[in-house]
């Protein structure tokens, strides 16, 4: 039961997007296309993942005045070794996104973790909400990904959907899908949905 | 969680120790495949600027049949005494003995530097004489430094293909410079006119084919000015002068290709 809801809370009851407003820039950089989104959504869940765990297992000997850095020191190695691969193994994605990788470390919704609940939590529950927290992260991305893709460009993962206008097709991107500005919306869209559902989310006037 | 400052100083250079290690070792293990990676990366972009690449070819075997060479931006000569395959453009041009500041009023394309070499790929055909010549293009746009290749069939003058390899432009608007369809409006376009002046011209007032200047035009892209007119300027500069107009004047000479056309 505590596994379960370690990992399946933050995706609809907590998401760290929808209802804490954690890590809404990259939400707004990397959406336009679908496979970024995707190596991005891999990206975070790795680092959160190995974060929260070498986080927890040294909470009890970090002294108390450092361990923002401490955190933050790991993070950003978690970083640097998440981009590292992605550039051994998947480097044409890796190129088209490459600023973003770096700025996982800036992801607010990793440090709020680390903070929050690996320095009071044992290892194996640590994983489990690294897990769970990326997973949330990675389904708002997704469906934002997918709107912002298809009705921005016309494509798919880059397979083309909708026949484009200046292809001779029948459909006219909507340039604001384009822009990173849109992705405000389509998120606002989602707290919405969501919170239609589960009215335990809405926020007192 | 005791505080003392000495079990504090010892806890950060512990952490800070691991890891550093981490981190190295990583890097160390996958540079290699990294650097084949980009090396790989580079030559795909070569060979699709020159129309050469198709999805599935081994590169590596298609690219042994392609020329490396040197060649001085000012003199036009070959440069025989640094191998070519070991010159950097993008290290060079933070060289200041491999590179040169570019005065102020020929910097059209806002390129700031340049490197005094150009490293120029050739493309022979079967009878082992110049089919293409490719040269590396940078230009500035909105966001970044776009870099990419220009490929000129042997009368120096016909495009055979246009491609940036890394630019960091808005994606959808500049960054439409990666589009197929756009690429493929350059193909047999004429970047001199009859002078042996640059004409290419990318140009938001589109051009009908029969009327005059179309074969210099390409439509810009809509909806990034900067960008388009970054690529425009930085080829003036390119073709002009001071950039690869004294090399591609010699090609001429030597193979007494410009009288043909």
């Amino acid at each position: 039961m505590k596994i379960k809801e370690l990992i399946f809370d933050p995706i609809f009851r907590n998401n760290p997007i929808a209802l804490q407003m954690l890590g809404i820039c990259s939400a707004l950089a990397v959406t336009v296309q679908v496979e970024n989104v995707l190596v991005m959504c891999v990206g975070v869940i790795f680092v959160l993942i190995f974060s929260n765990l070498f986080v927890s297992l040294i909470r009890n000997i970090v002294p108390g005045s450092i361990r923002i850095i401490v955190q933050m020191t790991i993070i950003a190695s978690m970083v640097i070794i998440a981009e590292q691969l992605m550039k051994a193994y998947v480097y044409e994605t890796y190129k088209s996104m490459a600023v973003y990788v770096g700025l996982i470390i800036t992801n607010c919704i990793i440090m709020g973790r680390t903070e929050g609940f690996a320095m009071k939590s044992g290892p194996w529950a640590s994983i489990l909400d690294g897990l769970g927290n990326g997973l949330g992260y990675s389904f708002i991305l997704i469906v934002v990904g997918v709107f912002r893709e298809l009705f921005g460009s016309g494509t798919l993962m880059g397979y083309p959907l909708f026949e484009l206008v200046r292809d001779g097709g029948w459909y006219q991107s909507n340039g604001l899908m384009i822009l990173p500005p849109s992705a405000f919306f389509l998120i606002g869209f989602i707290i919405w949905v969501i919170r239609c559902f589960d009215s335990s989310q809405l926020e007192e006037n | 969680m005791s505080e003392s400052p000495i079990k504090t100083i010892m806890v950060a250079l512990g952490l800070c120790l691991v890891c550093s290690i981490m981190v190295a070792g990583v890097a160390v293990k996958f540079k290699p495949m990294q650097v084949k990676n980009a090396d790989l990366d580079l030559k795909k972009s070569i060979l699709s600027a020159a129309g050469m690449y198709q999805e599935g070819i081994d590169i590596d075997e298609v690219f042994e049949d392609i020329e490396v060479i040197l060649v001085d931006f000012e003199t036009g000569e070959e440069m025989d005494h640094i191998d070519a395959n070991e010159f950097n453009p993008e290290k060079a041009i933070k060289d200041p003995e491999l590179s040169i500041r570019i005065p102020d009023s020929e910097d059209v394309g806002n390129l700031l530097r340049r490197p005094k070499y150009a490293k120029v790929y050739l493309v022979k055909n079967d009878e082992a004489e110049l089919d293409k010549i490719i040269l590396p293009i940078t230009s500035k746009g909105l966001w970044s430094t776009m870099r990419g290749f220009l490929a000129l069939k042997a009368d120096t003058k016909t495009v055979a293909g246009f491609a940036y390899y890394s630019h960091g432009e808005t994606p959808g608007l500049g960054g439409e410079v990666d589009n197929p369809k756009w690429k493929e409006s350059w193909i047999g376009k004429k970047v001199f006119d009859e002078e042996w002046q640059p004409a290419i011209r990318v140009s938001k007032v589109s051009k009908e084919p029969g009327q005059s200047g179309y074969e210099h035009h390409i439509d810009a892209l809509s909806g990034s000015t900067i960008t388009s007119n970054g690529i425009d300027n930085s080829l003036q500069y390119w073709l002009g002068e001071s950039g690869y107009g004294v090399y591609l004047a010699s090609l001429r000479d030597n193979e007494n290709i410009g009288e043909e056309i």
